[in-house]
């Protein structure tokens, strides 16, 4: 049984049909890329993964266990699925160090001691424990976004979603934030990436997913999504991308 | 440029500029003489004025025998410091004068900068000169009939006779909005979080706050007051109808308040980005820890300006206790003044209302600079 087992979602804005039946299944250590257009629901599809959205038809299932639908204890989810934005979302107003022990104290009930010394532990490991004390504003947005991922890890999640996280840093940023997730990935840590990054899906991914029409319109190891892709519409896609000069 | 292999015609060929424009921004400058003779009259004009002001002080207070040396040496003093306007002025037509040599000289450049310099002076003089006289319009005032504004309202010796009695009311005052703010915080946030409740649990909870703050914020806080200062002790309930004039005060104060307050918190509760709602609730934060560690924190920043203007309102609203009989600064002041029939005592309340609101806000723009010094980048 796969680990995460998204089943026949669907949901709707209105009139526009996001998820359309959208069926995927995860294995624990892989590292699952979704790819498509804007608009295609990839960010939608993490957010409805820990909760931050809801879905309207279909289930999501992790380790067997329902995780959508009214009853559910969002906040313990939340506990286990952490998740990465495209815009960082670092906490202003809280020094490096408060946003990464935030939720550890007062979710987790740790004390601040130890949460601290965790915090300073996974700093140290990508590089920023001189940045303890500071505050968000004072990072590139490169640092901001490890900070971003060290704060999710400091909940100990089981999975992690990366929303497009690369999208907003200047090029130069964005190969410190990949190699961290490069890092997480040969550790076996569960991972879905919404991203634009072809290259660094091809060479990380488990599993490549091509989300159009509210569904996984193809799915395959990158080597095969990517050289000899089996629809129109992917190969449509990778076209566009390849004449933008991003793979 | 020619058109490219791609099929896309060059700058030259096509018809988005035109063909006859002209080099127009070469021209000569005007004349400047008018701008600067224009000043130079202005500043000997209001000079003759502020002289004949100072004269007319002088002789208002020899009236009134309280002229001394010290008095006549500031007018003396004012009156040759009136003399600086015609310094800007003079520049002007030395600029002025120097534009037109330039000039004669075909200098264009030349004559160009020494016109702009002599404009630049001339505006310093009226804009000077504009200060001078709506002060000299003030002095007119005071001495006018015979020093009868000034004695009216600034008696010196009644202000200095009364200022004990009018500042230990104003300790009334002081006490009435201190207590009241703390009050109004807390009880703004309250009404604030309960308005944005989510759910359709909290319906009712929004809906009742929603009708508190329109009630509170539409009823004259004047009226509030003079209700329950009168009306609470009238009903006879046990422990409210024994309280103090001034707890009625903080009472009818912090409702109305309250409601501001709360519509400020509210604002700057909203004007907070969901995403950063979206990363707490996403770390296993629940709703009211949300609020409680990321929200309020980064919304109390952002308010703090409406916040004290409401504050300063509060302040200046504690005088309105004196319909209920509470004797505070304003009512202190007022039997001091029916007693010498003299408003002086008023005038010297005025003057407190306004002396405390200052600092306040001075005290505030440090603390938010402080503050974003502290998370800004450096530099910006």
């Amino acid at each position: 049984m796969a680990m995460i087992e998204i089943r026949n979602i669907t949901k709707s804005y209105g009139e526009f049909k996001v998820f359309n039946g959208l069926s995927l299944e995860v294995e624990e250590h892989q590292v699952v890329c979704l790819i498509g257009p804007s608009g295609c629901g990839k960010s939608t599809l993490l957010r409805c993964m820990n909760g931050l959205e809801t879905i309207q038809g279909g289930e999501i299932r992790i380790h067997g266990d329902r995780m959508s639908g009214p009853g559910v204890d969002v906040n313990a989810l939340r506990r286990d699925v952490g998740i990465v934005f495209q815009s960082y979302n670092l906490f202003p107003h809280m020094t490096v160090l408060e946003n990464v022990t935030l939720a550890p104290v007062k979710v987790l009930n740790e004390s601040r001691a130890e949460a601290e010394a965790k915090a300073l532990r996974l700093l140290k490991r990508i590089g920023l424990e001189h940045k303890a004390q500071e505050y968000p504003d004072r990072l590139s947005g490169g640092q901001q976004q490890r900070v971003a991922i060290v704060r999710a890890l400091a909940m100990g999640p089981m999975v992690l979603l990366l929303d497009e996280i690369t999208s907003a840093l200047d090029p130069e940023l964005v190969s410190e934030v990949l190699n961290i997730v490069r890092d997480l990935a040969a550790e076996g840590m569960t991972m879905l990436l919404a991203t634009h990054e072809m290259g660094f899906a091809r060479e990380v991914a488990s599993k490549i997913c091509f989300l159009y029409g509210g569904k996984v319109h193809e799915e395959g190891p990158p080597a095969q999504i990517f050289s000899n892709p089996s629809e129109e519409r992917t190969r449509a896609f990778l076209q566009r991308i390849i004449e933008a000069g991003r793979l | 440029m020619a058109s490219t292999d791609d099929g896309r015609e060059g700058v030259s060929g096509a018809g988005l500029l035109g063909s006859d424009r002209q080099w127009a921004a070469g021209t000569t400058p005007r004349d400047p003489t008018g701008w600067s003779a224009t000043a130079l009259g202005i500043a000997v004009l209001v000079i003759l004025a502020t002289w004949s002001t100072l004269n007319g002080i002088h002789s208002a207070l020899a009236s009134v025998k309280s002229e001394s040396v010290a008095t006549t040496a500031i007018l003396v003093l004012c009156g040759v410091a009136v003399l600086m306007l015609l310094r800007p002025a003079v520049q002007s037509w030395r600029q002025a004068q120097s534009a037109k040599g330039a000039l004669a000289g075909k200098d264009v450049v030349g004559a160009r900068v020494a016109n702009a310099a002599s404009r630049e002076d001339a505006y310093v003089t009226f804009g000077y000169a504009a200060v001078v006289v709506i002060l000299l319009g003030i002095a007119q005032f005071f001495i006018a009939n015979d020093l009868a504004v000034s004695r009216t309202f600034f008696q010196v010796s009644l202000i200095g006779s009364s200022l004990g009695l009018t500042l230990k009311a104003f300790w009334t005052n002081i006490y009435i909005f201190v207590v009241a703010e703390i009050l109004v915080l807390i009880w703004g946030l309250i009404v604030a979080i309960a308005r944005l409740l989510p759910g359709d649990a909290a319906r009712p909870v929004r809906l009742i706050s929603t009708i508190y703050t329109d009630m509170f914020r539409g009823l004259p806080a004047i009226i509030n007051i003079y209700l329950i200062g009168f009306g609470i002790p009238l009903t006879g309930l046990p422990v409210l109808k024994d309280l103090s004039p001034e707890s009625y005060a903080i009472l009818a104060l912090t409702l109305t308040y309250g409601a501001y307050v709360a519509e400020v918190y509210r604002s700057g509760i909203e004007s907070i980005h969901w995403s950063q709602v979206a990363a707490a609730r996403s770390l296993g934060l629940s709703y009211m820890q949300t609020l409680r560690y990321v929200v309020v924190p980064q919304a109390v920043r952002r308010i703090i300006p409406p916040l004290l203007n409401d504050f300063i309102g509060l302040q200046k609203d504690t005088a309105l206790v004196n319909v209920i009989g509470s004797i505070d600064a304003f009512n202190q002041a007022r039997i001091i003044a029916s007693n010498h029939f003299n408003l002086s005592p008023v005038t010297t309340v005025a003057l407190l209302f306004i002396l405390i609101t200052i600092p306040q806000t001075r005290l505030v723009d440090r603390l938010i600079e402080r503050d974003q010094r502290r998370m800004r980048a450096g530099g910006t």
